[in-house]
C-alpha cells in the first residue's frame, strides 16, 4: 500500500465508480467515472489513470490520474452506476435520473436519457408536487432501479420513458440503497435500519422479506452483496457497524462489527477476491477487512487492539454438511478460527470518505476534501 | 472596485468587495489609528447620489438594498434598484485552483494542531519547519497549476494570479527563515541564499540557454549569466563558465584562472564543518584582502567583465548597483552584498543592512511596495507589522491566518493581546472560517478552523452551522454529525426540526416521526402521532407499518405516540386473533389515561366487535370498566348552545353508538357474570 496518489479537484466527491472491464480483456482498471455534490455547479466527470500521464509529460507525475472529459449535472450527484462501458447512470438530489453516454472518439459526455421526475414528494392536499432527492441507483441490464428520499422505489428499461414499474411508498423513512439479490429480486436499507427484500414479480407495495436490525435502529447507509454467495450481504450503518447479514434465514444480522466511528458511506465487497471487503465513512477513514483465512497466525486488531466485536451468536451448524470452502468466511461466527485483519488505506484522516470502489488491484476514492485517491496495487 | 457580480437565489444580485474591508477597519480603530483610506465599493444599478441605502450585517457577508428614503420631501419618483445586493469581503474563495490551496492547506492545519502532544524540544522545531515547508510546497503547487492553465491559454479566474502567490511564498520562506528555523548567524546567511534562489528563476533556462549553444563563451548572453551565477554565491558554477572561457581565449586564459582561484578558495560555511564562525571571519578576511590586491594590483584591468566580477565579490556597492537589472529587486541586492561583506551578519544586524539595501537600490526614483515593506518588517522581526501588512495587502485571510498559527506554535505570539475578541491567532482564524463558511461548499474545512479557536470558536460554529442549507438529508446527516460530534444540543434538535416540518409537509410522516425520534422531540412527536391518528380515523388503516411496528423503546419519547404504538399493537393482536390480550391491551390504554379523551370513543366502539364475539373476552370486571369509561365520557360531554342541521346528525350517529355499545356491554356484563359464576362453582 505504499503507492497511493491524491489529485485535488476542486470539487466535493459523492461517488467514485470503476468502469467495468469488457468480458473476456486481460488489461485492468483504467477509466473511472466521478460525480460531485455541494458545489453550485456539479459534474459528472470521467478520469483515466493509464499512462496519459507519461504521455503528456508536462501533465503531472507518473501515476497521478487525468481528467478525460465532464459534463453538468443538475443538483449533488447521490448515487453513479455505470450501465455498460458506455453509458453512466446518475441520480441526482433534485430526483432525476440521467443516464450519460461517453463517446470515446471526442471524449465526451452526452445526456442520453433521463427521467426528469423519478423522485418527488406529494405535499398535503397540493396536486403539485416538489422533488425529492434520488438517494440509490443499482443497474442490471437493461434494467434500472432507483431509491429516494420519498421512499419510492422505481424500476427502469434504459431504452424505455416511462418507469416499467413503481412502488409508492415502499418505505415509511428514507431508502439509502439499494442493490439487486438475484434477479428480480432487490434488496433495499432504510433510515430505520431495515433490509429489505422485494421481488418485482409480486403485486402490491409490500416487500416479501424485512430484516432488521434490534436496538436503537441506526440508519442504514450502505449495502453490497457477496459477489458468488448470494445470500450474504454486508450493510454499514449510522452508527459505523458493519453488519453482515445471510437472509435465508433469521431477520436478524449473522454478525455485528464495529467499525468506523461515523457513518459508514459504503461497503464493497471485492468482486473477484470476496474475502476482501472495503468500507469508507464520515470519519475519513478507508479501511481494508481482510477475511481470508490462509494465513492462520494473521494477527487481528479485533483481538489486540482495543476494537472490540460482537459475534451475535447466530448459529449455522446446521449446516455443516455443506462443503467447508463453500462457507463463506464472512459467516462464520467461531472468532477463534477466523480472524479479520483491517487496515487502514488513508495515510492521514481528512474529511469524510464518501465513496469507494475496487476492480482487480484498483482502488479509488473521493473525499469532502474534494481529493480522488487511486491506488493500483492492492494487494502487494 | 475590484470584484465580481455573482446570481444570486430570488432575483437578487451579488457584488463582493475586495478585501478584509469590515475587519481591518475594526482592527484599525482599537488601535487608534489608521492604514490608508478603506476602498469604496460601488454598487451597481444604485445611484448613491440620489438615493439612501441601508444594510445588515451577516456572518460573512452583508447585504445592501436601496431604501425608498428621500432627503427632498417632493422630489421625483425615481426608479430604484429592484436588487437586493450580497456584498462578500472574502473573494479568492470563489477561486477555483485556490479551492486546492484550502483543502490541502486545511490538512496541514489540522496535523499541526496535533504537533503540541507529539513533539518537544528538538524534534519539536523540525516538526514546525517540515510544517512550514508543507504550506510552502502547497502554495507552489498552486502556483504550477495556475502557470500550466495559463500556458494553455485557459481563461482564468483574474481575481487571483501568479504574482500574489509568489509573493505569499516568498514571505512565508523568508519568515520560516527568520521566526521558524531561527537560524544562527553563518547559516542564516546561507538559508537566505537559498531563499533568494528560490525565487529567481530564470537562471537555469539561461544557464541551459548558453551552455546549449555551440560555443558556450561566445554566446551573447555569457557574461550575464556567470554575473548572476556570481551574484547568487554559486561560485562553482561561474567558475565552470570561466574555464570555458579560458579555453576559448588564451589571451585571457591567466586572469580566468587567478579569478576562479579567488572563487574556489573563497570560505564557506558547509553544514558538516565544525569551525567557529571567529576561524571562518578570519579567513575570509584573508582571502578579502586578497582580492582587494588583485584588483589594485590591476590583475584583471584588461578584462572590463573580469573586473567587475572582482568588485562584485569584494562586496562593492556601486559595482552591485550596477548590476541593478540582474539583482531585479533589493532582497536580492541585501543578500549578495552580505554574502561578499558580511557573510557572519547576525540575525540582529539584518535590518539595518535590509533599510540600507532598499534606500540604495530604489535611490529614491520610486517609493517602496507593500511587499518590500512586508519583508522589511520580517527583518526587523516585527511579526506583528508583518502580519498587519499582509492582512493590509493580500485580499484573503488564508495566508495571515494560517502563518499567524504556525508562528503561534512556534510560541511567538504569545504575550499579543488584542484590545478585542481573543488573540489575534483565534481573531484571523475565526475570520478565515467565516470565509470559508460563507462559500456554498468550504463550510466543512471551516468547521476544523473553530474547533481550534478556543474563546470563541463554538460561538461562531453555532452561527454559523445553523444557516447552512439542507438541501437533501445527506448534506444534513453530515451537518448534524459535525453538531453531535460537539455536543451541540440546540443545533442538533433545530436540525433534526427543520428536517421533521420538511417531512410533515411532503406528507412522510414516518420520516417526521423518525427525526424528532432522533432529536427526542417529544412536542414533535405528539403532533405526528396525531397526524397518524387522525388519518388513521379518516382511512381505517394504519399507514407506515413498518417504522410504527418497530418503535422499540423509542416510544416512551410522548404519551401520544405510546399511545400510538400501543394502539397499533392493539390491531396486530386482533388480526392475530389474541382477542384476550387485545382486550385488555384496549382497557388498559383508556384506564392508564395514555389515550386521549378524545380518542376514547373510536376505542370503546373497537370494543364493540370483541364483545360480540361468541366467547366471553372481557370478565365482568373489566366490563364494568368500560361502562365506566363510557359513562365519564358522556358526562363530560358539553352541552351544545344552537345545534345547526350537520350537528344534529351526529349527535344522531353518537347516540346510535352509546346505544349499541350499552347493549354490548350489558350482554357482555351478563354473559360474563354467568360463565364466571359457573367456573367457580365447577
Amino acid at each position: 500500500m505504499e503507492e497511493i496518489y491524491a489529485k485535488f479537484v476542486s470539487q466535493k466527491i459523492s461517488k467514485t465508480r470503476w468502469r467495468p472491464l469488457s468480458s473476456g480483456s486481460l488489461q485492468t482498471a483504467e477509466t473511472f467515472a466521478t460525480g460531485s455534490w455541494d458545489n453550485e455547479e456539479n459534474y459528472v466527470s470521467l478520469w483515466s489513470i493509464g499512462d496519459l500521464g507519461n504521455v503528456d509529460s508536462d501533465g503531472g507525475f507518473e501515476g497521478d490520474h487525468q481528467l478525460l472529459c465532464d459534463i453538468r449535472h443538475h443538483g449533488d450527484v447521490m448515487d453513479l452506476q455505470f450501465f455498460d462501458q458506455e453509458r453512466i447512470v446518475a441520480a441526482s438530489s433534485t430526483g432525476c435520473v440521467t443516464v450519460f453516454l461517453h463517446h470515446p472518439n471526442n471524449q465526451t459526455l452526452s445526456v442520453s436519457q433521463q427521467w426528469t421526475t423519478a423522485h418527488y414528494h406529494a405535499g398535503p392536499g397540493s396536486p403539485s408536487c416538489s422533488s425529492a432527492p434520488c438517494t440509490g441507483v443499482v443497474c442490471n441490464s437493461p434494467e434500472i432501479v432507483t431509491v429516494g428520499e420519498d421512499g419510492r422505489i422505481n424500476l427502469f428499461r434504459a431504452d424505455y420513458k416511462e418507469a416499467i414499474k413503481t412502488i409508492d411508498n415502499a418505505d415509511s423513512s428514507t431508502l439509502h440503497a439499494v442493490t439487486f439479490l438475484r434477479t428480480p429480486e432487490i434488496l433495499t436499507v432504510n433510515s430505520i435500519g431495515q433490509l429489505k427484500i422485494w421481488d418485482f414479480r409480486q403485486q402490491g407495495n409490500e416487500p416479501s422479506q424485512i430484516l432488521s436490525l434490534t436496538g436503537d435502529r441506526a440508519p442504514l447507509h450502505c449495502v453490497d452483496r457477496h459477489p458468488n454467495q448470494q445470500h450474504v450481504v454486508a450493510t454499514g450503518g449510522q452508527d459505523g457497524m458493519l453488519s453482515i447479514w445471510d437472509v435465508r434465514q433469521g431477520t436478524m444480522p449473522v454478525s455485528l462489527l464495529k467499525a468506523h466511528e461515523a457513518e459508514m458511506w459504503e461497503v464493497h465487497f471485492h468482486p473477484s477476491n470476496p474475502d476482501h471487503l472495503f468500507t469508507c465513512s464520515e470519519d475519513g477513514s478507508l479501511w481494508h477487512w481482510d477475511a481470508s483465512t490462509d494465513v492462520p497466525e494473521k494477527s487481528s486488531l479485533f483481538h489486540q487492539g482495543g476494537r472490540s466485536s460482537t459475534f451475535l451468536s447466530h448459529s449455522i451448524s446446521n449446516q455443516t454438511n455443506v462443503h467447508q470452502s463453500l462457507i463463506s468466511s464472512w459467516l462464520s461466527t467461531d472468532p477463534a478460527r477466523d480472524r479479520i485483519e483491517i487496515t487502514s488505506l488513508l495515510p492521514s484522516r481528512t474529511l469524510s470518505v464518501n465513496s469507494l470502489d475496487v476492480l482487480g488491484p484498483c482502488l479509488v476514492c473521493g473525499t469532502d476534501a474534494e481529493a480522488i485517491y487511486v491506488t493500483r496495487q492492492l494487494f502487494s | 472596485m475590484r470584484g465580481r457580480s455573482t446570481a444570486a437565489p430570488a432575483g437578487s444580485r451579488a457584488a463582493n468587495i475586495c478585501g478584509p474591508e469590515r475587519s481591518r477597519r475594526l482592527w484599525c480603530g482599537a488601535m487608534e489609528e489608521l492604514d490608508g483610506e478603506p476602498t469604496v465599493t460601488l454598487i451597481p444599478g444604485v445611484n448613491s447620489q440620489k438615493k439612501q441605502m441601508c444594510f445588515d450585517w451577516g456572518p460573512g457577508e452583508m447585504l445592501v438594498c436601496e431604501t425608498s428614503f428621500n432627503k427632498k420631501e417632493k422630489s421625483e419618483m425615481v426608479p430604484g434598484c429592484p436588487y437586493i445586493h450580497i456584498i462578500r469581503k472574502d473573494i479568492d474563495v470563489y477561486c477555483k485552483i485556490l479551492r486546492k490551496l484550502f483543502n490541502e492547506s486545511h490538512g496541514i492545519f489540522v496535523g499541526l494542531q496535533r504537533i503540541e502532544e507529539e513533539f518537544t524540544g528538538k524534534s519539536r522545531k523540525a516538526q514546525l519547519v517540515r510544517v512550514s515547508k508543507n504550506y510552502r510546497s502547497v502554495i507552489r503547487a498552486c502556483m504550477e497549476e495556475m502557470h500550466q492553465l495559463a500556458s494553455k491559454d485557459f481563461v482564468t479566474s483574474g481575481m487571483f494570479s501568479i504574482s500574489i502567490l509568489s509573493a505569499m511564498e516568498l514571505i512565508w520562506n523568508l519568515c520560516e527563515i527568520l521566526f521558524i528555523e531561527v537560524a544562527p548567524a553563518g547559516p542564516l546567511l546561507l538559508h537566505l541564499l537559498d531563499w533568494v534562489r528560490l525565487h529567481v528563476c530564470e537562471v537555469d533556462s539561461l544557464s541551459a540557454d548558453v551552455l546549449g549553444s555551440e560555443n558556450p563563451s561566445k554566446h551573447q548572453d555569457f557574461w550575464k549569466l556567470v554575473t548572476i551565477l556570481v551574484l547568487q554565491g554559486r561560485l562553482d558554477e561561474a567558475r565552470q563558465m570561466l574555464s570555458k572561457e579560458a579555453d576559448a581565449s588564451p589571451t585571457s586564459a591567466g586572469m580566468c584562472r587567478v579569478l576562479g582561484d579567488l572563487m574556489r578558495t573563497m570560505p564557506v560555511l558547509s553544514p558538516g564543518n565544525t569551525q567557529t564562525l571567529t576561524e571562518l571571519e578570519l579567513k575570509w578576511q584573508h582571502w578579502h584582502e586578497e582580492c582587494e590586491r588583485h584588483l589594485q594590483d590591476g590583475t584583471f584591468a584588461s578584462s572590463p567583465h573580469l573586473e567587475s566580477l572582482c568588485k562584485i565579490m569584494l562586496g562593492d556597492e556601486a559595482a552591485l548597483l550596477e548590476q541593478k537589472e540582474l539583482l531585479s529587486n533589493w532582497y536580492h541586492f541585501l543578500v549578495t552584498r552580505l554574502l561578499y561583506s558580511c557573510p557572519t551578519v547576525k540575525p540582529m544586524d539584518l535590518h539595518c543592512y535590509a533599510q540600507s539595501s532598499l534606500d540604495l537600490f530604489l535611490g529614491g526614483e520610486s517609493s517602496a511596495e507593500p511587499l518590500d515593506n512586508i519583508l522589511l518588517a520580517a527583518f526587523e522581526f516585527d511579526i506583528h507589522q508583518v502580519i498587519k501588512e499582509c492582512s493590509i495587502a493580500l485580499s484573503n485571510w488564508w495566508f495571515v491566518a494560517h502563518l499567524t498559527d504556525l508562528l503561534d506554535h512556534c510560541k511567538l505570539l504569545q504575550s499579543h493581546n488584542l484590545y478585542f475578541g481573543s488573540n489575534m491567532r483565534e481573531f484571523l482564524l475565526l475570520e478565515y472560517a467565516s470565509g470559508l463558511f460563507a462559500h456554498h461548499s468550504l463550510w466543512q474545512l471551516g468547521v476544523d478552523y473553530f474547533d481550534h479557536c478556543p474563546e470563541l470558536g463554538r460561538v461562531s460554529l453555532e452561527l454559523h452551522i445553523e444557516r447552512i442549507p439542507l438541501s437533501t438529508e445527506q448534506k444534513a446527516l453530515k451537518v448534524l454529525r459535525v453538531c453531535e460530534q460537539r455536543q451541540m444540543t440546540e443545533q442538533v434538535r433545530s436540525i433534526c426540526k427543520i428536517l421533521a416540518m420538511k417531512a410533515v409537509r411532503n406528507n412522510r410522516l414516518g420520516s417526521a416521526l423518525s427525526w424528532s425520534i432522533r432529536a427526542k422531540d417529544a412536542a414533535f412527536a405528539t403532533l405526528v402521532s396525531d397526524r397518524f391518528l387522525r388519518d388513521y380515523c379518516e382511512r381505517g388503516c394504519f399507514s407506515d407499518l413498518d417504522l410504527i411496528d418497530n418503535l422499540g423503546p423509542a416510544m416512551m419519547l410522548s404519551d401520544r405516540l405510546t399511545f400510538l404504538g400501543k394502539y397499533r399493537e392493539f390491531h396486530r393482536l386482533y388480526g392475530e386473533k389474541r382477542f384476550v390480550d387485545a382486550a385488555s391491551l384496549l382497557l388498559s390504554l383508556m384506564t392508564s389515561q395514555i389515550a386521549p379523551r378524545s380518542f376514547w370513543m373510536t376505542l370503546l366502539t373497537d370494543a364493540l366487535p370483541l364483545l360480540e364475539q361468541k366467547q366471553v373476552i372481557f370478565s365482568a370486571e373489566q366490563t364494568y370498566e368500560l361502562m365506566r369509561c363510557l359513562e365519564d365520557l358522556i358526562s363530560e360531554r358539553p352541552a351544545h348552545g344552537e345545534p345547526d342541521a350537520q350537528q344534529l346528525q351526529d349527535d344522531d350517529i353518537e347516540t346510535t353508538k352509546v346505544e349499541m355499545l350499552r347493549i354490548g356491554l350489558a350482554r357482555n356484563l351478563a354473559r360474563s357474570i354467568i360463565k364466571e359464576g359457573s367456573l367457580d362453582g365447577s
